[in-house]
């Protein structure tokens, strides 16, 4: 059922690059999922009042009970260097280490405040494993909002965790990107079906299944934000396997095909192992099309998962794209998700939401993507909206996710055609 | 540096938004790198409103920082008053901006805008979203309030609701409700509401009712002394409160107390023989100052509870309510940290939680009831019905809202009637509320703890989770299999009181014995 490949695509399609207020979340937000992923983890926020009320405000009051992350709250006194920053680290950290023997994996997390302040946590991360290892590795990555985006608050954690896997000279095949663990199963299922052993994951569910890395490894992306753990696996000899992402049947077909030809799956079998789930896939994204087709769509930037997600909407489910924004376009990551983009969607990258706001009003998509802070408004301006962070924190990836993907873009849709239309008068008051 | 989990507040820039965002026709250029606009979606969703907040934010990375951030802070100054065309502009810097000290009021000031330019000065690493929204509030008005004419009619400002706050939109109706019957008239609302224009005019009132302390008794205090405008120190939240707060009023004004409580039905409600199950139950208070010391009270005198506990979270409240605890011959507990918040209601074991949402939650992992009271608050604190908590419907709406965790007086007294029946028994819970029946499985006497927190999500996570306070005593089986014939709303007191009771007697191990004659040491 894909759509043949676009004429031209939008591989050169010029970017339009805009600065100005940015309405999206820091690389904080990301412990909210990292911690789930990671049973043995621990996010220390070394930060401000401000972080705290973040992650509280982010993860609602959904998880509720002693979290796995806390904030380090910076006072007054840290910052008039009237006491030493890393020696109330020190304490601080002892303190909850002693509390939760079952933490093995600590991470210090930067912030804007302590990133502006100079707080080397790199220092205070070799201190800490020196004193809590072997029972507690201590590592660091900054997720402040002056250096990262949402998502790039897990690629930042995992590129930290990189020049700490172990070495190896076996053939390994890394996938690389949190997801929830019953959809990891059904991709290693998937793979295992194939033929392909050896398969393992980062980050690992607990420290103790950690990966290993070296010039043998082949890794595979499942998320498009991934840049910067790329870039260190990289380093670390390992081999990147190009694919569109496994959002939607293709994007699936096409990631699971790039992998299956790395390790020389005979196509026979690889077309055995999709060919059910293929078709439950592409069945159940059929039944949530009739809402989507021909539709107009308009992304605000976000996760980094817009361009994938708009050639899923565009290709597979007959949507039309008129902006997809995104927080940062990595160029290589994203080539053959653009090839397949069709040319049309204006492209553009980082923020200025005024402009964009304005953009968007013009053009009165039939649904548009954006975060909470401006959903709300837009739907009392009559636009139909989807909250972005529900893409990040729903299961959505691989085929039998793939019509839930479809969904979350439909429901708004047939919400709103189920609702009575407002009473004249209800219009006139708003 | 602190460690914190969870917060009862957030940083004072927050709070100052609650201000604006309360406000028509202001907007607040905020410093602040990307991210901090996640405060953003606290008013679109939790209040569901359908404009974004007026804030712009700078927005500045890390690649600015060694660059022009101040340059960044005017651009946005000068795009936020051609874009939004506002009355005033209030500017400040959040806790990272602060680090750098660009000095927001004093660049906006060089830049003459033609409109009226507030600095904020709000110090991130000391104070919190209370103290934000007070200081806000005091330095809008001492900026615009101009000297006026009092108005013919008595009229009087209703100050201090914010945007998030809790129920303020309800109080402001019923107060101006109870204020119209007393024929007292309504100068402004603020900042709720208000234009810069409106807190121009805010010396016509005769005086000023200030609602939460909180959010505006700077202000109060600043208009006392500069336009000689008394305020209100009663919140009228209860019916012994409202009936002072009437007579406080009569006072400032001189006109005679007219209250038409034809539609207040909390007295009644409490004093019908199906409320006598409240007597004495034991709730554990917490929140923010003002609705604390106002539960208290009607926890006492209107529903006939016995208040085994309170504290706030705001430390600017402290010494009212330590003074208030000691008149209820309790110790208070000032702390916004709610794992010292859990492990207070553990140890009391209550009957019923009045608290904040973080306390519905730790009411949730102990099996302890709780009604909200106080912010912070969740998306359920907004509903689409009109719940005040001020006045005459604010008592009707207390009395619903405290009595609804609760297992009804009657279904209560078939429990204590049919204990341990085979279908009727405590464990399928209250039957006004949702979740499946679950059929009563009987457990071996040795079994320990009965009650397994019921939501908690994360198992790993509650190493904290507090154990009943044993000590040195143990429970013998038989008397561990008698506490568990108790209804599940009562056990905890009667494990607690029997307990105490050993303690006193120098008993070590609790028998059925020693359960029973506690029970009639207890007796009330």
């Amino acid at each position: 059922m894909n759509a043949p490949l676009p004429a031209r695509g939008c591989s050169t399609t010029p970017v339009l690059k805009e600065r100005g207020q940015r309405e999206v979340f820091c690389g904080l937000t990301g412990i909210i999922w990292l911690h789930r992923k990671m049973q043995d983890a621990f996010f220390l926020v070394v930060g401000s009042r401000t972080c705290a009320h973040l992650l509280q405000s982010a993860a609602g009051v959904m998880i509720f009970a002693e979290p796995r992350f806390g904030t380090a709250i910076l006072e007054e006194k840290d910052l008039a260097g009237l006491v030493d920053a890393q020696t109330e680290l020190d304490r601080e950290v002892a303190r909850l280490l002693s509390r939760r023997p079952d933490i093995r994996q600590l991470f210090l997390v930067g912030s804007c405040p302590s990133e502006v302040i100079k707080l080397d946590l790199q220092r205070a991360a070799e201190r800490m494993n020196a004193a809590h290892a072997p029972h507690v590795r201590v590592m660091n990555y900054s997720g402040s909002g002056i250096e990262t985006t949402f998502t790039q608050g897990e690629d930042a954690c995992l590129a930290a965790m990189v020049p700490a896997l172990a070495p190896t000279q076996t053939r390994e095949l890394l996938l690389v990107g949190a997801l929830p663990d019953v959809v990891e199963d059904q991709a290693l299922a998937l793979l295992s079906a194939m033929g392909i052993q050896n398969v393992r994951c980062l980050p690992a569910r607990r420290s103790s299944d950690a990966p290993e890395v070296g010039p043998n490894t082949v890794f595979a992306l499942v998320q498009p934000f991934l840049g910067d753990t790329h870039a260190a696996l990289t380093r670390r000899g390992a081999r990147h396997i190009p694919a569109p992402f496994p959002f939607g049947a293709e994007g699936t077909t096409e990631w699971l095909r790039a992998i299956a030809k790395e390790f020389a799956v005979p196509e026979a079998l690889f077309d055995q192992v999709i060919a059910a789930p293929r078709a439950r896939a592409e069945k159940a994204i059929a039944a949530v099309t009739e809402t989507l087709s021909g539709k107009t769509v308009f992304f605000f930037p976000d996760s980094q998962l817009e361009i994938p997600l708009a050639r899923f909407l565009t290709r597979e489910c007959g949507m039309r794209a008129i902006e997809v924004g995104t927080p940062f376009l990595h160029r290589d990551l994203m080539a053959p998700e653009l090839a397949l983009l069709a040319e049309g969607p204006t492209l553009s990258e980082g923020q200025d939401v005024d402009l964009q706001l304005a953009r968007a009003r013009a053009a009165r998509p039939d649904l548009t993507v954006c975060g909470l802070g401006l959903a709300n408004p837009l739907e009392a301006e009559g636009l139909a909206t989807k909250w972005a962070i529900e893409l990040v924190f729903t299961p959505v990836h691989f085929y039998e996710q793939a019509g839930d993907l479809a969904a979350l873009f439909a429901r708004p849709l047939r919400r709103r055609a189920l609702l009575a239309p407002l009473a004249p008068a209800m219009e006139a008051a708003e | 540096m602190k460690l914190t989990l969870w917060t009862y507040e957030g940083p004072p820039h927050v709070g100052a938004m609650r201000v604006a965002t309360g406000m028509k026709g202001l907007h607040y250029v905020l410093h602040a790198p990307q991210g901090d606009t996640y405060a953003d979606l606290l008013f679109t969703m939790i209040e569901r409103r359908d404009h974004r907040p007026p804030v712009t934010y700078t927005t500045f990375q890390a690649r600015d920082l060694g660059a022009d951030t101040a340059g960044l802070f005017k651009t946005a100054c000068k795009d936020a008053v051609e874009r939004f065309a506002p009355e005033a502009l209030i500017v400040g810097a959040s806790c990272t901006a602060e680090l750098i000290q660009d000095d927001p009021g004093g660049l906006a000031d060089s830049m003459a805008l033609g409109i009226p330019v507030i600095p904020l000065d709000l110090p991130s690493y000391q104070r919190k979203e209370g103290f934000g929204t007070d200081e806000t509030f005091l330095q809008i008005v001492r900026h615009l309030a101009k000297p006026v004419a009092r108005t013919a009619q008595i009229t009087a400002n209703l100050i201090g609701p914010t945007a998030l706050g809790f129920r303020h939109r309800d109080d402001i109706t019923e107060l101006t409700r109870l204020l119209a019957e007393m024929g007292v008239g309504v100068n402004v609302v603020a900042p709720m509401g208000a234009r810069p224009s409106d807190i121009a005019r805010l010396g016509a009132a005769h005086f000023n009712v200030l609602m939460y302390p909180e959010h505006a008794e700077s202000a109060a205090r600043w208009l006392e002394t500069t336009f000689k405008q008394p305020f209100t120190k009663i919140v009228p939240i209860g019916v012994g409160a409202t009936h002072d707060f009437l007579a406080e009023v009569a006072r400032i004004t001189g006109l005679p107390v007219k209250a038409d409580t034809s539609r207040l039905r909390l007295p009644w409600w409490t004093r019908s023989v199906d409320s006598t199950y409240l007597t004495g139950k034991r709730v554990f208070l917490f929140g923010d100052g003002t609705h604390v010391a106002a539960a208290a009270r009607i926890a006492r005198e209107e529903m006939g509870f016995d208040v085994a506990g309170l504290g706030c979270f705001n430390r600017e409240m402290a010494r009212p309510i330590r003074q208030l605890a000691k008149d209820y011959g309790v110790e208070a507990l000032i702390s916004d940290d709610y794992l010292e918040v859990e492990a207070a209601i553990a140890a009391l074991q209550p009957e019923l939680i009045l608290g904040t949402q973080m306390e519905r939650h730790i009411g949730k992992r102990l099996g302890i009831p709780c009604a909200v009271i106080s912010a912070p608050v969740h998306v359920q604190d907004f509903p689409a019905r009109y719940s005040p908590q001020m006045g005459w419907e604010g008592a009707n709406v207390i009395f619903d809202t405290w009595v609804h965790p609760l297992v009804m007086g009657l279904e209560e007294h078939l429990l204590h009637m049919f204990r341990d029946d085979f279908e009727f028994h405590d464990e399928a819970g209250a039957s006004h509320h949702g979740g499946a029946h679950k059929p009563r499985v009987d457990t071996p006497a040795q079994t320990a703890e009965p009650e397994t927190p019921m939501m908690n999500a994360e198992p790993v996570a509650s190493t904290e989770a507090p154990a009943p306070q044993t000590g040195e005593m143990v429970w013998l089986s038989d008397a561990e299999k008698e506490l568990k014939k108790i209804p599940f709303f009562v056990r905890g007191k009667a494990r607690r009181n029997t307990e105490n009771y050993a303690l006193g007697k120098g008993v070590t191990a609790i028998s059925v014995e020693t359960l029973y004659e506690a029970k009639a040491h207890y007796a009330r």
